[in-house]
């Protein structure tokens, strides 16, 4: 049983969704988003999602891209963030981690995906690889033993939320509306896209995008959704150096409320 | 989508998953709009009578050996730029669009979108990296005049690169009320086939003209290569032909150190603003900066159809510098009283060099735009 398939199990037996939190690996240096990772899961992170730095992040928001240029301009390389992976999954050894990145950071690397696998990571998400041409690179994941996470978003049509339900194993990133990372949703997370992608089999829904408040996780999980992620509040409170640990902890508290009656 | 968008393995749509519904509804409308004599009617009125085409080919007097200009620089708005922005405006229209964004290095492709903008009645927002706003002052205003609003870019390096980035941001969001009117032959498909296709007719009158005037066709077609429109445009009607294809490239400071934008001559493959192509990296991955006196050549990607011309050796790719680019904009302005822009000066830098080699080839050279914007900066270079 994958680390995901796991979480997932024990979540749904206590009733609860599961909480995301994202990083970005190397922001603003290899040591501090060390420690950002241990804080997150003190607080209570069920999954994370770690970023690796890239130069022209085109799904990202303000609060991420400044991230990624941080972690650049300390230098961050690709093979560091490995590492630090490697040394997180030693401390951690239940807690699923997934990789978000670009295509190019993937390309540029032959054996990516191996390496991912080698240092403990379960998936990979690329944020500009759709569905359409997602198919060469899920291959590759699956040989690797790396689980493809593909966005689904709400204006995608039948036959493409199809192919993302076909092509996503450990979960399915829903986006509820149109644009980048941080923005806000204003508490809407659409019901009807996880119903269509519960028709087209797809693997757990999670929500990501607009997540910053526990009414957020609320309102996401009350559509069916098995979890959500959340990027740009913790990394702008790791920024301002904020308690991370206590962000999580109020977030994570959220989807300890109603999921079970949300689901029936 | 319904067209498969490679050229050999580049291309593709590499975007997030929100805009795919976007780039599909533009290669529906752009597919339908191919085959209804309509939009052929109006475009063309509007590329006869409002931009002033077919352009002239001029064959020059005095600069050595026999070359042929193709002169997009008189082309209203000064490029070869608004062939195709018109296009992609009826595009918007038949779409039902309310909104155009774009993205612009030096500005010429912005103050071509302003002009469309203006004429079809959008709503017009430029992106421009910070760092080109400040150098392109009377760009910014001209774009403003005609009625666009110019958004400076603070991220990144601040120059066209970023303001792609933010452009593709904006259209994520957007997408519904608004067309990503891209300014080169490069981006996600359906753009680089429908750039081609809206900038093909330069080089179907420049094959025509030189029929007429020479009796036959060119040994050598030479354009500049920055994303790759105006050279993609001249290049399209020769593809069949034996007639050497050259694309210049800026060679900067020089090829061996990193002050260029070759991207096909010192990149690799990538993926970057939705293609897979030609990229200037370093070994991560990590986009690299470039350098090009010409802004319009100063970009670390190229249009894949390019990179696929490149690789499968039906075109030539060959760099100018700096240097070699200033002193053919010197040499047509002497030779011929005529002002380009230094973008069109790398592309006859390069066939002057041919022209030295073989003086009995006949030389087709790219003129894609005038000289005016690049005025200010050859004073400074040149005096």
């Amino acid at each position: 049983m994958s680390r995901y398939e796991a979480m997932f199990e024990r979540l749904a037996a206590r009733e609860e969704g599961a909480f995301g939190a994202f990083v970005m690996l190397g922001d603003p240096d290899l040591a501090t988003s060390t420690r950002l990772l241990d804080a997150v899961v003190e607080g209570g992170a069920d999954m994370l999602e770690v970023g690796i730095p890239f130069s022209d992040p085109v799904a990202d928001g303000p609060i991420i891209q400044a991230a990624a240029q941080r972690a650049l301009a300390a230098g961050a390389k690709v093979s560091d963030c490995f590492d630090l992976l490697a040394r997180f999954r030693h401390r951690h050894p239940k807690v699923p981690v997934g990789i978000l990145t670009y295509a190019n950071i993937v390309m540029a690397r032959p054996g990516f995906m191996r390496d991912a696998a080698d240092a403990g990571v379960d998936s990979l998400l690329i944020g500009d690889v759709p569905s359409l041409e997602a198919e060469p690179f899920a291959r590759a994941m699956e040989q690797a033993g790396i689980e493809p996470v593909l966005i689904a978003a709400a204006n995608a049509p039948d036959a493409a939320l199809r192919r993302i339900a076909r092509l996503s194993k450990a979960y399915t990133y829903c986006v509820s509306r149109a644009g980048i990372t941080g923005t806000h949703a204003g508490g809407q997370f659409d019901s009807q896209l996880i119903r269509r992608l519960q028709a087209a089999g797809a693997p757990a829904p999670v929500f990501g995008f607009g997540i910053s408040r526990p009414e957020h996780v609320r309102a996401a999980l009350s559509t069916g959704a098995k979890g959500v992620i959340c990027g740009s509040a913790i990394v702008d409170a790791a920024a301002r150096g904020e308690d991370v640990t206590e962000l999580v902890r109020s977030l994570k508290a959220a989807t300890r409320e109603r999921l079970g009656a949300a689901m029936n | 989508m319904r067209l498969n968008g490679r050229f050999g393995r580049f291309g593709g749509a590499y975007v997030p998953e929100i805009l795919v519904p976007a780039l599909e509804q533009l290669e529906g409308a752009f597919l339908d709009a191919q085959d209804d004599p309509a939009f052929a009617s109006e475009l063309n009125g509007l590329l006869a009578n409002y931009a002033g085409r077919p352009t002239p080919l001029t064959q020059c007097r005095n600069l050595p050996g026999n070359i042929y200009l193709k002169r997009e620089d008189l082309l209203h708005g000064g490029a070869h730029k608004t062939n195709q922005v018109l296009g992609q405006g009826l595009l918007a229209k038949r779409m039902g669009k309310t909104r155009l964004i774009a993205e612009t290095g030096a500005g010429q492709h912005g103050v071509a979108t302003a002009i469309v903008g203006a004429l079809l009645g959008f709503e017009t927002v430029i992106y421009m990296g910070t760092d080109d706003v400040e150098r392109q002052k009377l760009n910014v205003f001209r774009m403003e005049l005609m009625g666009a609003k110019v958004v400076p870019i603070e991220s990144g390096g601040r120059t066209l690169k970023d303001a792609i980035n933010e452009a593709l941001r904006d259209w994520s969001a957007s997408f519904e009320t608004t067309h990503y009117l891209l300014g080169t032959a490069a981006g996600p498909h359906p753009f680089p086939t429908m750039v081609r296709e809206f900038q093909r007719i330069v080089g179907r009158e420049a094959r025509a003209q030189m029929l007429e005037q020479l009796g036959r066709l060119p040994d050598a077609v030479v354009a500049c290569v920055g994303g790759g429109s105006n050279a993609i445009g001249l290049f399209a009607d020769f593809i069949e032909d034996d007639v050497r294809l050259i694309g210049v490239e800026a060679a900067g400071k020089g090829l061996d150190g990193a002050d260029h934008g070759a991207t096909l001559l010192r990149g690799s493959a990538g993926i970057l603003h939705g293609a897979e192509s030609y990229v200037l990296q370093d070994s991560d991955g990590q986009i690299a900066d470039t350098w090009s006196v010409s802004a319009g050549l100063d970009y670390p990607a190229v249009g894949p159809e390019h990179a696929h011309l490149k690789d499968s050796g039906r075109a030539e790719y060959v760099g100018a510098t700096d240097a070699e680019a200033l002193a053919a904009f010197k040499a047509l302005a002497e030779g011929e009283g005529i002002l380009c822009a230094f973008e069109s000066a790398h592309a006859l830098a390069h066939a002057l060099k041919l022209a030295e080699a073989e003086p009995d080839s006949a030389i087709l050279v790219g003129l894609s735009g005038r000289g005016d914007k690049d005025v200010a900066q050859a004073q400074a270079l040149l005096a």
